[in-house]
C-alpha cells in the first residue's frame, strides 16, 4: 500500500475520478473551492470535462446534462451554494439521475438542508457523512456506487476541516466497474415512438396525460427501500455505557477521541456516529443508546440532528444538545468548540450529573 | 361547389411532396391552441434534422412552456428541464456527447425571462449547441403575462393597456445580445406566419445545425411565433398582428453566419 | 374559362386533427381550400378542397396541427369545372 500527503480536497477529487467520474462542474466558494481547483487540474487528463460553471446553478444543470447522457458525474458547493441547486436536486432526484454532490459545508448547520431537501417535493438524497478524510475517500467510490444502484443522487456532507487538512492517504488506483444505463440517452430510440424523456413527472412519448401521482407513489416506494437498506453507524462502548453521546462528521472525531480516553479511566460513556444522515440509522441508534439514561448529542449548530435521535430514541431516554453554534471569524464553521479538552469538560460534566442521578 | 375527396391518398400515379408531419413526430393530435405557431417552429426543425440525416442524432433540453405538451410528440431522446435551464444541461449533454446534435426549445418566458443568465453564458462559452427560442411575447402556459420580449404597446394579461416603457420597460432583443459574443457562430430570427417565412425558418434551421456540426460555436435561432390566445385574438388574425407588431421590433433575418456578424438588410 | 380545370396536385385532410384555425385559406395561393359547413368530432369546420389544386404545400406548410398531406401528379389531371350552369 503506497501513501500520499494530500490534502482532503485533493484526495476526494482524486477518488471521484478513479470511481469513474468524467464530469464536473461548480463554482468558487470557500471551502469548496480546492475541490474545484483539483477537478478542474485532473479532470481533463483522465478524458473528462470540469467546466469552471458561471453560478451554481449552471454547474447543477450542466451535470444533470451529463448525468442524462450515462456519464458519471458531479457537482458540489458548500451549504450556500447548495441552496441556489434546490430546485434542481428536486428534479433531478425525481427524474432518476444518479449525482453525486460534494457539499464542503460551512460547519455543521447545513444538516437540515442535507437531510430534509431544501427542494420542493417529495424526495431524499443518500447523505454520507465521513469522520475523516480516510472515511471519505470510502465514501466517494461508495457515493457513485449507490448513486448508480439506486438512480439517486448521494451527498457527501464533508466541510472546511475536511478539505483543508492534510493528511498521508492511500490513493491507489481501483477497478471500478460501472453498471449499463439503459435510461440513458443517445439517440438510438430516435424516431421509433419510444425515444426517451428523461423527466421528474413520468412523462413518456406518445401519451399525452401525465400520471405524476403514480410516478412520484413509485418512487416514494423506492425512497423506503434505499431507507431500509443503507443506514450507516458507528458505535463503541455502548453496551454498558449509562451515558452516551453522539455526534457527526469531522467533529465526531473530536468526540470519539474524548470517550475512548474516558474510557480508558473508566467512566461508564458510550458512543455513536451516524454515518449516514440520511437514511438516518434510526433502529441501530435506538438499539445502541438503550441502557443509556441520556443521549448527550454534540453538534455545531442550534439543534439539527438532535431532532432525528429525538426521532430513533422515541422517549427511551432524553437527548440533550451539549454542543451548540460555533465558528471562526469567517463563519467557516471551525469553531472553538472543536477542542478535545473543551469538549472533555463539557462530557465529564454532564456524565457527572446523570452518574449522580443515578446515584440517587 | 365540387369537393375533391381528401380523405386517402390520390390513386392516380402521383408523388407524395410532404408526408402529414416528419418521422420524429408522434401521430396523433397536440393540445396546443388553433393557430399556435409553435407546433410550427417544432416542425420545420424535425423536418430538417430528418432531411440532413441526423435523426439518430438529435437529443434535446427542453424548457417550460406551452411546448412542454408537444413533448409526448417530439421523437428524440430528451431532457425536461427547468423553466430557464435547458442551456446548462445541453452543454453538459454535449460534452459528454459532441458527436450528437444537442439542441434547445425553450420559448421567451424561460430563455429570456427565467434563463437569460444560462443562454448567455453557454453563448459566450461557446458551447456547440443550437438554441431554439419560441418567442410569442408572452408567457402563454401560465395564461398569457407580460415577458421580457412583449413588444411596447402589447397586449399581454398584465399589459391590457398594452405595454407602456415608463412602467413596465422595454423588451430585449435576443439576437442583440448574443450576436456579439465570441462563441458564438450563428444568430438568424424568422417568423412562421406565411410558407414564404416557413421557408426561410427551414433555411436557418440547416444553418444553425451546420454550425454545430462544424463546431462554430453555439447557433441560436429565433422564431416568432403566433399565440392568439395571449393576445386575446381570433384566430385568423394572429399571423396579422405578428407582423404588426412583433416584426417591427424584432428584426427578421441572419445577424451572424460562420462566426461574422452580417446586417439583415437586404436579406429575404 | 374552359369546362375543366387543370389539377396538378392534390392533397389528404384529416379533419379530425383540424381545429378550425382557418390559417390554410389564406395561405393558398390559388383559392381551392373553403371551411366546411360540416363539423368534425372537435364540434370545428374543418378545409375542403375544390380542384386546381397544384401541389405547393403552402397549406402544410402553415398549419399548426399536422393536417395535410401533398401529392403532386405524374400527369396533371383534369377536372370538370362547376357542374350547374346559371
Amino acid at each position: 500500500m503506497s501513501r500520499e500527503f494530500v490534502e482532503g480536497a485533493e484526495a476526494l477529487a482524486r477518488a471521484a475520478i478513479d470511481a469513474g467520474c468524467r464530469f464536473f462542474a461548480g463554482y468558487p466558494m470557500t471551502p469548496f473551492t480546492e475541490v474545484l481547483d483539483h477537478m478542474a487540474e485532473k479532470m481533463p487528463a483522465a478524458g473528462g470535462v470540469c467546466i469552471n460553471a458561471e453560478s451554481e446553478l449552471e454547474a447543477v444543470g450542466m451535470a444533470w446534462g451529463a448525468l442524462s447522457t450515462g456519464a458519471r458525474a458531479a457537482t458540489g458547493s458548500v451549504g450556500q451554494g447548495l441552496s441556489l441547486m434546490q430546485e434542481s436536486f428536486s428534479e433531478i432526484t425525481r427524474a432518476e439521475l444518479p449525482l453525486v454532490v460534494f457539499n464542503m459545508a460551512r460547519g455543521q448547520s447545513d444538516y437540515f438542508q442535507s437531510t430534509r431537501g431544501g427542494g420542493h417535493g417529495d424526495y431524499y438524497h443518500i447523505v454520507l457523512c465521513p469522520i475523516d478524510i480516510h472515511e471519505a475517500i470510502e465514501h466517494v467510490y461508495l457515493a457513485f456506487d449507490l448513486a448508480d444502484r439506486w438512480r439517486n443522487p448521494v451527498q457527501i456532507y464533508g466541510d472546511y476541516l475536511l478539505g483543508h487538512t492534510w493528511e498521508s492517504v492511500d490513493l491507489t488506483s481501483r477497478n471500478v466497474a460501472q453498471p449499463a444505463k439503459e435510461w440513458a440517452l443517445d439517440g438510438s430510440l430516435n424516431g421509433t415512438g419510444r425515444a426517451r424523456n428523461i423527466n421528474s413527472l413520468g412523462m413518456t412519448k406518445g401519451a399525452k396525460g401525465i400520471d405524476p401521482e403514480t410516478f412520484w407513489n413509485r418512487l416514494q416506494d423506492k425512497f423506503r427501500v434505499i431507507q431500509a437498506a443503507e443506514q450507516r453507524i458507528e458505535t463503541e462502548f455502548t453496551d454498558d455505557a449509562i451515558y452516551t453521546v453522539t455526534a457527526w462528521g469531522t467533529a465526531a472525531k473530536f468526540v470519539r477521541f474524548v470517550v475512548r480516553e474516558m474510557r480508558k479511566e473508566g467512566y461508564k460513556i458510550g458512543y455513536i456516529r451516524p454515518i449516514t444522515l440520511w437514511p438516518f440509522p434510526t433502529d441501530a441508534f435506538k438499539a445502541a443508546a438503550s441502557g443509556a439514561r441520556e443521549i448527550g448529542v454534540f453538534e455545531l449548530n442550534g439543534g439539527q440532528m438532535i431532532e432525528d435521535v429525538r426521532l430513533s430514541l422515541l422517549g427511551d431516554a432524553p437527548a440533550v444538545s451539549i454542543g451548540g453554534i460555533s465558528s471562526d471569524s469567517s463563519g467557516f464553521g471551525v469553531g472553538p468548540l472543536l477542542n478535545t479538552a473543551r469538549i472533555r469538560d463539557i462530557i465529564e460534566r454532564h456524565y457527572a450529573r446523570v452518574a449522580a442521578d443515578r446515584a440517587a | 361547389m365540387i369537393v375533391i375527396d381528401t380523405t386517402k391518398p390520390p390513386q392516380e400515379p402521383a408523388k407524395q411532396k410532404w408526408d402529414t408531419r416528419p418521422d420524429l413526430l408522434i401521430e396523433g393530435d397536440h393540445d396546443l391552441c388553433p393557430g399556435c405557431g409553435e407546433p410550427i417552429a417544432l416542425r420545420c426543425m424535425l423536418e430538417v434534422i430528418e432531411e440532413m440525416g441526423l435523426s439518430k442524432d438529435a437529443i434535446g433540453a427542453v424548457g417550460i412552456g406551452c411546448y412542454t405538451a408537444l413533448t409526448s410528440l417530439l421523437d428524440t431522446d430528451m431532457v425536461q428541464c427547468l423553466h430557464g435551464r435547458a442551456p446548462s444541461v445541453a452543454t453538459g449533454i454535449k460534452r459528454m456527447r459532441p458527436q450528437s446534435l444537442v439542441y434547445t426549445m425553450q420559448g421567451d418566458g424561460d430563455m429570456v425571462n427565467e434563463g437569460l443568465q444560462e443562454i448567455i453564458h453557454s453563448a459566450a462559452r461557446g458551447e456547440n449547441i443550437t438554441c431554439l427560442l419560441l418567442n410569442n411575447g408572452v408567457f402563454g402556459e401560465t395564461g398569457g403575462h407580460m415577458t421580457a420580449t412583449t413588444v411596447i404597446g402589447q397586449r399581454t394579461k398584465n399589459t391590457l393597456e398594452g405595454r407602456d416603457a415608463a412602467y413596465h420597460g422595454h423588451p430585449i432583443s435576443m439576437t442583440d445580445l448574443l450576436a456579439p459574443l465570441g462563441g458564438v457562430g450563428y444568430v438568424a430570427r424568422s417568423t412562421v406566419t406565411t410558407a414564404k417565412d416557413i421557408q426561410r425558418t427551414r433555411r436557418y434551421f440547416k444553418k444553425a445545425f451546420e454550425t454545430q456540426r462544424t463546431g462554430k460555436g453555439l447557433s441560436f435561432i429565433e422564431v416568432l411565433t403566433m399565440c392568439p390566445t395571449g393576445w386575446f385574438l381570433p384566430v385568423q388574425e394572429g399571423p396579422d398582428y405578428l407582423n404588426k407588431t412583433m416584426s417591427p421590433v424584432f428584426q427578421i433575418g441572419e445577424f451572424k453566419v460562420d462566426g461574422k456578424i452580417v446586417t439583415p438588410e437586404g436579406q429575404v | 374559362m374552359g369546362d375543366t380545370i387543370t389539377t396538378r396536385g392534390t392533397i389528404t385532410i384529416d379533419i379530425e386533427l383540424c381545429k378550425g384555425c382557418e390559417l390554410c385559406i389564406p395561405a393558398c395561393p390559388i383559392d381551392v381550400l373553403t371551411m366546411s359547413t360540416a363539423l368534425n368530432d372537435r364540434g370545428e369546420r374543418y378545409p375542403v378542397l375544390s380542384p386546381g389544386c397544384t401541389g405547393c404545400g403552402a397549406c402544410y406548410f402553415v398549419c399548426p396541427d399536422f393536417v395535410f398531406g401533398i401529392y403532386e401528379y405524374a400527369t396533371p389531371k383534369e377536372i370538370p369545372a362547376e357542374g350547374a350552369a346559371s
